[in-house]
């Protein structure tokens, strides 16, 4: 824990600075083309921009402190209202599709791992080269070529829910557990077909190195010492399987998962594109190109407490498993 | 007695890259009801293999080609696997090396033995964890009850070893199969776990195979014992007679190699082909001049507030061509006394005057610099491990040289060819990289690089602890003509007081970081003071003792049965 505050800093600190860093001015952006230089002065003062670096740092980070994160040049709206609209649509995304990942990749590599050399090995092969050879705008959309345009099994791909239905209560921002906490069923029903198509593209991505780590993982347990042991006292192999092996496999394959949820949260910027997802990683492109400073500056931060808080849970879960690791906390 | 196992004309063959290896040819055991059989060979001789094949563990690529195995009219062969998993842990089960790695370090130690015990129906969900703790019990673990819920990573190896045992022994089997079960572990525990086994497989009325690489040890536990070399059953017969009257030549360069009391390093060698005698080996009278005093050294190692005594005043001093041997128990600071002088870690206290200066008054880092970098050397345990797998033989023997001396290129090259002849290196395999290398020519290469820069005091840190027994009799011979040869004093770091007994004229017995005894190798060896010595000479296996005739043997029965009673 007393790791995150000095990351938090430095990434407050790094993300102020690597915005002031790219080129453009956001004054001139703004001002419109038909400005001229009065008018684009005007903006800048209006925008804080005309102050030395340290003034402009201290008001950002006063501001934070007030839990600003600012305005939004390009929507108009305070960053905090964006991001909290757009990262649960993100982070549902990432989630189902990561679920869906692991339902299909943990499987598959225990089955290539106690079946070398067969087909359930070639196969694990095959989808983990494809899963990182086919780039994720080209899945998605032969996906939707197949199952919207041509079968029409699919929702059309324009967002988290059709016009149709009506956008469920404010609890969460997740459309599935808003929808299931206002009792609405049908709204809960499309908001998961809408899903379906765009976790799948991103689950094809993320399945390979889960199920490549998990192949390795079991390989080595189970060629370990300890597995010969109950292999010697007669144990059987589900037995041998479950509690002895996998659960030894487990701790990389947690630790691959950490890191996969990681990339896939910035790397769906191309999938969000593809099925007009509203989420954090094309909201993040807009302000860049748009040189939006403050909701950069906001996604940036976002992102790296998340990603700090997904490696306190990764931590967690580590020492749930292994309890070697909770031993050398308590000393 | 009737047979409860037999294995006739078994063959194994490995498919591996290099095409088939016949691992083990046409080997043939008879088990009895109660009866204890050691098979007892070097690396590679497949005596771990046999017992995996009777098992049906056999890694993935070995393969059971010929022969028959049936254990009390079963044919282990041909039954189905769910046949063999009821017969495994239940009527044969395994007790392995390594004992921490044998054991799921991710599951309490309860919980994995409840598992075997379910496996087999021999406990109900209400009274498994009671059967546990019972089995655990059985194996006189300390506070069974607290041991259930613990992992393997909070005992210690001997420990683990218990608790491996009673995952063996939980289910009552007829037959126990003990895979080198003691290799690695300190010898005093080493005496206590073979005490236990065997006194548990006793009153149980078990049979027992135990495979080791220790011919002492088979002896001392054992009834009857197969000798194999390379795959195949050399020699076999009651652990006196092999002894006394080995008949196979391997056999009897094993007999000759094992270390024991009353013979001399050159006795250990097998004789040469023509017949001739071996060199004598020549006596090396130490100085009374002091090469290295050691004053209160002492060394504290802080972690996380708490401050752990790894060294603690410890005065001793060796001579010029002196050789002292160190002897105690894994963690009683033999490991950390000899890095310090080494000069690779510092001290808390104390002070170390090595041919009359002192050695701290030079910074750690320094001390690579220093001109006495090349006086003080050490050979490491591990051979292989201590060698840069990258660097060919003659790149790891120049090293030192290039580093620690103004040789030229031409200069440098002929040492190194010197070197290989003084430690009997081919120069063929220089060459070679550490993996081409077998044990003993890797451990020669090791020896090299510490004499390359004429060292005058070298620190043997377990030289020969992992080299099978008839090549650390090669090396340790090497190692005493050497310190004749080239006047050097030894620290000769050990657990094994045999090969103390053999390579030094002073010994110091250590233990939790103090010497709790020291004196002449003779004296310490047949007159032991301290009870830690006592003790660890009583748990050095015992060879039964090779004669040529009973004559002799009543002649000297009275010595030796001095000797026995310390140990040997």
């Amino acid at each position: 824990m007393a790791q995150t505050i000095p990351v938090v800093i430095g990434v407050v600190v790094i993300s102020f600075l690597l915005t002031r860093a790219l080129p453009g001015d956001p004054a001139v952006y703004f001002a419109g083309d038909a400005a001229d230089a009065a008018s684009i002065q005007q903006v800048r003062e209006a925008l804080g921009l005309d102050k030395s670096m340290p003034q402009q740092f201290l008001i950002y980070v006063g501001d934070l402190l007030r839990g600003d994160l600012g305005q939004s040049l390009s929507s108009g709206q305070p960053v905090l209202t964006d991001l909290t609209y757009r990262l649960p649509a993100s982070l549902e995304l990432t989630l189902v599709a990561l679920g869906l990942s692991c339902l299909i990749a943990i499987p598959l590599g225990v089955l290539a791992a106690t079946r070398p050399g067969t087909w359930v090995d070639h196969l694990c092969r095959v989808l983990v080269t494809a899963g990182v050879s086919l780039p994720t705008f080209f899945t998605g959309v032969v996906l939707i070529y197949f199952f919207y345009y041509l079968t029409g099994w699919a929702p059309a791909p324009l967002g988290r829910l059709d016009f149709i239905y009506i956008e469920p209560d404010r609890v969460t921002g997740f459309y599935l557990i808003d929808s299931l906490l206002a009792g609405d069923i049908e709204t809960f029903l499309g908001a998961l077909k809408q899903l379906i198509l765009p976790s799948i593209t991103l689950a094809l991505f993320t399945m390979a190195p889960i199920a490549r780590m998990t192949r390795s993982a079991m390989i080595s347990a189970l060629s370990s010492d300890y597995i010969r042991t109950v292999r010697a006292a007669g144990l059987s192999r589900t037995t041998i399987l479950r509690t002895y092996a996998f659960r030894n496999a487990l701790l990389p394959v947690i630790t691959t998962l950490g890191m996969v949820f990681s990339f896939s949260l910035g790397a769906n910027v191309l999938v969000e594109r593809v099925f007009a997802w509203p989420g954090i990683g094309s909201y993040a492109v807009d302000a860049l190109v748009a040189s939006d400073y403050a909701a950069v500056q906001g996604f940036v931060l976002a992102m790296a407490l998340l990603f700090v808080f997904v490696n306190l849970l990764i931590d967690l879960l580590y020492s749930v498993v292994d309890p070697r690791i909770g031993f050398a906390d308590n000393e | 007695m009737v047979d409860l196992l037999t294995i006739k004309n078994l063959a194994v063959d490995f498919q591996t890259r290099n095409g088939t290896v016949n691992a083990v040819r046409d080997v043939s055991v008879c088990v009895k009801r109660s009866q204890k059989i050691g098979i007892v060979g070097e690396s590679g001789s497949g005596k771990s293999v046999s017992a995996f094949a009777i098992m049906r563990l056999l890694d993935s690529g070995g393969k059971v080609t010929a022969g028959e195995v049936s254990y009390n009219g079963i044919d282990l062969r041909r039954c189905s696997e769910k046949e063999m998993r009821d017969i495994r842990g239940r009527d044969i089960s395994m007790v392995f090396q390594n004992p921490r790695a044998a054991l799921n370090p991710i599951r309490t130690v309860g919980k994995q033995l409840v598992d075997v015990l379910h496996q087999h129906s021999l406990a109900s969900r209400q009274n498994a964890r009671h059967k546990a703790i019972e089995a655990l019990a059985a194996v006189k673990i300390n506070d069974p009850k607290s041991c259930f819920s613990r992992y393997p990573f909070e005992l210690s190896g001997g420990m683990c070893q218990r608790v491996v045992i009673a995952l063996a022994l939980a289910c009552n089997p007829r037959l126990l199969i003990a895979d080198e079960p003691t290799t690695g572990l300190d010898i005093t525990t080493q005496r206590s776990v073979m005490e236990l086994i065997d006194e548990l497989i006793t009153a149980r009325q078990m049979s027992a195979i135990f495979i080791t690489h220790d011919l002492a040890l088979a002896a001392q536990y054992c009834d009857h014992i197969i000798v194999m070399k390379d795959g195949e059953i050399v020699e076999s017969g009651e652990p006196e007679s092999l002894f006394g009257s080995p008949q196979h030549a391997y056999t009897k360069k094993l007999v000759s190699a094992t270390p024991r009391p009353g013979v001399e390093l050159r006795d250990l060698l097998p004789p040469t082909l023509s017949g001739e005698p071996l060199a004598k080996m020549s006596v090396v009278v130490p100085s009374n001049k002091p090469l290295l005093e050691v004053k209160e050294l002492s060394k504290e190692f802080n972690t996380k507030g708490s401050a752990f005594v790894a060294v603690n005043k410890l005065s001793f001093t060796i001579h010029e061509n002196e050789s002292v041997g160190l002897v105690g128990e894994s963690g009683c600071g033999k490991s950390t006394t000899s890095s310090m002088l080494m000069r690779l870690l510092d001290s808390t206290s104390g002070q170390v005057i090595f041919n009359g200066s002192d050695l701290f008054n030079t910074g750690l880092r320094e001390f690579s610099k220093d001109k006495r970098r090349a006086s003080l050397q050490m050979i490491f345990q591990d051979a292989g491990e201590s060698l840069n797998p990258r660097h060919n033989a003659a790149t790891l023997i120049r090293e030192p040289l290039s580093h620690l001396t103004n040789l030229s290129r031409k200069e440098i090259k002929t040492r190194i060819l010197e070197l290989a002849d003084l430690v009997g290196l081919p120069h063929s395999l220089l060459s070679r990289f550490p993996h081409q290398l077998s044990g003993g020519q890797m451990a020669r290469v090791g020896i090299a690089r510490a004499i390359a820069v004429n060292p005058r005091l070298l620190i043997l840190d377990e030289p020969t602890a992992a080299l099978d027994v008839s090549i650390q009799a090669v090396v340790l011979n090497l190692l005493a003509d050497l310190r004749h040869q080239l006047q050097i004093s030894y620290l000769f770091v050990s657990h094994d007081l045999r090969v103390i007994d053999l390579m030094c004229d002073r010994v110091l017995v250590m233990r939790g970081g103090e010497i709790v005894e020291q004196g002449g190798v003779n004296q310490i060896l047949n007159d032991p003071q301290h009870p830690y010595t006592k003790e660890l000479l009583a748990a050095a296996p015992a060879p039964p003792v090779k004669n040529d005739s009973v004559e002799k043997f009543r002649q000297e029965e009275s010595d030796l049965l001095a000797l026995n009673t310390v140990g040997f």
